[in-house]
């Protein structure tokens, strides 16, 4: 063992002295951004939101690392349930967020801490997209989107300043079409089972969603009357799956789909040229330069919404990065880039400043496009002159007539579902 | 310090083995049986002993239609994977007479192992289409005035993709079991007067049969529990026994998805029973 120095000699006071001065010209506030720096929030959700191009701006605006996965609509639920600690931030849609909030696994979010809050869309507040709106069935965004307080348990009817999911992101949904290998004017959601496309129709195989196509097309054929279709007794189950069973066993399906992949395959290749799909899956198939219609219906659109859920194991710092991500989500940016894919923001009137207003005319309010529309790749959407198929935003969200939803007999729902999967 | 205790000694020898056993396929099962006979709701599943599950399963004819198209996939998989490793394991046994060939065309059949799974699979995709390469082949030949539809999204495509992914399977074992024959007994069957066929009948397919059930074993089980090929080949439009737990399991329905894992476990197990009261694999390796 070497001896312990005693005494202090010049040298070891200068280099104590130095280090002593280092310490304290430290900024307290470089520690913190470095520990900004370091901050990781994991994002999963459906595919549809979680965009690299989002997490790289994360990255450019706010300093954090934003982590992003995608999955497949089952998938997200299944996590959300079960997972709570694989996940910091969960973008889910409303009526996910039915069927994952009971489990705890999120944590309500205090609406005074939101910049943006006062100018988010009706829908998501009230209901109403407009005072004389009025609701439509199924599971409506603002019946789940608030509880009571910052533990509550059970669904608030009315704004009560704790919110669920933030609103990110919400869409009309209706039929795709293939017009050049259709070549005739398509109004009702009833064609979708029209023998005149047999072997080439297709749905969705997720069960919830599936199962409000069905819905819309048995209302449009006048076989049911629903009470709520985003509430279905079993008996309403039972006949919307005798007509669709029938219609698969006479081989009016191409193929089903799950995945947004999928569906643009599908109908890219001519497989199949009448299909419920998704917006951007349109913008795919069209970017191919194949002609793709998002045909708006008599019937009404049926509509989602997506937002935003924190984990209940957010705590301090990721907890106060995960508002600042939101309060940036609700700032623009993110809303312009969506809203140039055929999304919705759910603060339009800041999404503006971030679109061009040609882009702003031609997508929110249904204009003549005056100039060439890209997408958000790049990809050339519509020429000048064009319109949007549906018209404007309010043309659009106020014609939805369901929502997304989760039944009280979903379970029943799910393996009426599988018998028709295996029918 | 010496271990004298020989029984001792085996047991401790065999513990190691024994204890992955135990830890990684004994106790998973055993877990899974036991999730079956609990409940499930909305979102979570509770402990319960209660048979639902299996009351559902049971008493669902979806049930035995899945398990019935479950048991058609294996066994016309099994019928042309056999056939064509078959021939393949003797055309390399037999007709290839350099050591250095055969090893050589063996590596070729694994080439396609190269690539995913998935990847192979899905490459039928695009082939089989309405538009695909095969229709418009057919088409510009002149075979066939309209396209097929029953190339793509059908039982056919299913087959199809089953048999290119597990022919190798087959091919593997029974070549094994081809290389180890005795040539002179081959030799002893052409003096006697047999001719090829009899040599066939009589002599190598009684003695590849173990390869036959190796190969069998695998590609019977690889068929009965897939579900991602039945789900992409079919475009979702059939079933069978891995997606009818693959979409419980989506739907966070784990006791009925573990029920149903228990059924297919006991009838794989049947199956490979009866195959065994063919062949006692252990006493002709």
């Amino acid at each position: 063992m070497a001896k312990p120095k005693v005494g202090y000699t010049r040298r070891s006071m200068l280099k104590a002295g130095g280090a002593a001065i280092a310490a304290s010209t430290l900024p307290a506030p470089m520690l913190w951004a470095q520990d900004t720096k370091d901050i990781v929030l994991r994002q999963f959700g459906t595919g549809v939101s979680n965009l690299n191009d989002v997490a790289n701006k994360v990255k450019e605006d706010l300093g954090f690392t934003l982590e992003m996965t995608a999955l497949d609509s089952d998938s997200v639920t299944q996590r959300a349930a079960t997972q709570p600690d694989s996940f910091d931030i969960a973008d889910i849609e409303y009526w996910i967020c039915k069927k994952v909030w009971p489990t705890g696994n999120l944590q309500a979010m205090d609406t005074s801490k939101i910049a943006n809050y006062d100018k988010i869309v009706g829908i998501f507040r009230s209901g109403k997209l407009t005072p004389e709106s009025t609701i439509a069935q199924g599971t409506a965004p603002h019946s789940v989107g608030f509880v009571d307080g910052p533990g509550g348990t059970s669904f608030a009817s009315e704004e009560t300043g704790w919110m669920t999911l933030i609103p990110t992101i919400y869409n009309a949904d209706t039929l795709g079409i293939r017009p050049d290998l259709i070549g005739r004017p398509i109004s009702s959601w009833t064609e979708l089972l029209n023998p005149e496309f047999k072997g080439k129709a297709s749905i969705l195989d997720i069960s919830s969603i599936g199962i409000m196509d069905m819905a819309m097309v048995c209302e449009a054929m006048g076989e049911i009357q629903y009470g709520d279709k985003g509430n279905m007794t079993r008996e309403e189950i039972d006949k919307t799956m005798a007509i669709f069973t029938e219609a698969k066993r006479n081989g009016q399906f191409r193929a089903f789909w799950k995945t947004f992949d999928e569906s643009v395959n599908l109908m890219a290749s001519g497989e199949v040229v009448i299909q419920s799909m998704w917006s951007p899956a349109i913008t795919a198939v069209k970017s191919r330069g194949i002609p793709c219609v998002y045909q708006p219906l008599k019937e009404g659109y049926r509509s989602w919404g997506g937002g935003i859920g924190l984990s209940s194991s957010l705590s301090g710092m990721e907890l106060d990065a995960a508002y600042d991500y939101i309060n940036w989500y609700l700032s623009g940016w993110v809303g312009g880039y969506l809203m140039r894919q055929g999304y919705y923001s759910a603060v339009p009137e800041t999404s503006k400043e971030f679109m061009s207003d040609n882009e702003w005319g031609y997508w929110f309010e249904g204009k003549e496009a005056t100039d060439v529309i890209t997408s958000p790749t790049g990809d050339t959407l519509a020429k000048a002159g064009e319109t949007r198929d549906g018209g404007s935003f309010y043309d659009r969200m106020g014609a939805v007539a369901c929502w997304n939803a989760v039944m009280d007999e979903n379970q029943y729902m799910v393996r009426k579902w599988n018998e028709f999967i295996a029918a | 310090m010496q271990l004298r205790n020989r029984h001792l000694i085996g047991w401790l020898e065999a513990s190691p083995l024994a204890l992955v056993l135990a830890a990684f396929l004994i106790a998973p099962i055993l877990m899974i049986v036991i999730v079956s006979f609990w409940g499930a709701t909305e979102f979570s599943i509770y402990p319960a002993f209660q048979l639902d599950n299996y009351e559902f399963l049971f008493s669902s004819p979806v049930t035995y239609r899945v398990f019935g198209a479950t048991l058609k996939y294996a066994f016309i998989t099994w019928a042309l994977t056999f056939a064509i490793g078959f021939t393949v394991a003797y055309f390399l046994a037999f007709h290839v007479r350099s050591l250095t060939m055969q090893i050589a065309l063996f590596l070729v059949c694994t080439i396609p192992f190269w690539t995913s799974n998935i990847i192979r699979m899905i490459s039928w995709i695009p082939f089989l289409g309405r538009n695909g390469i095969a229709n418009q082949t057919l088409i510009s030949w002149g075979v066939i005035d309209e396209p097929l539809e029953w190339l793509l999204y059908s039982d056919f495509a299913v087959i199809l993709a089953f048999v290119h992914l597990y022919t190798l399977f087959m091919v593997v074992p029974i070549f094994n079991t081809m290389m180890r024959i005795d040539k002179s007994l081959l030799e002893a069957a052409r003096d006697n007067g047999a001719n090829g066929f009899q040599t066939l009948v009589h002599v190598i397919l009684p003695l590849t049969k173990p390869g036959i059930m190796i190969g069998t074993i695998f590609v019977v089980t690889l068929v009965m529990g897939d579900f991602i090929t039945v789900r992409f080949m079919s475009g979702s439009q059939r079933a069978n026994v891995g997606r009818l737990i693959s979409n419980d399991i989506g739907l966070l329905q784990y006791p009925s998805a573990a029920a149903t894992a228990v059924v297919l476990l006991c009838t794989v197990m049947i199956v490979i029973a009866i195959l065994l009261r063919f062949v006692n694999i252990r006493k002709e390796l």
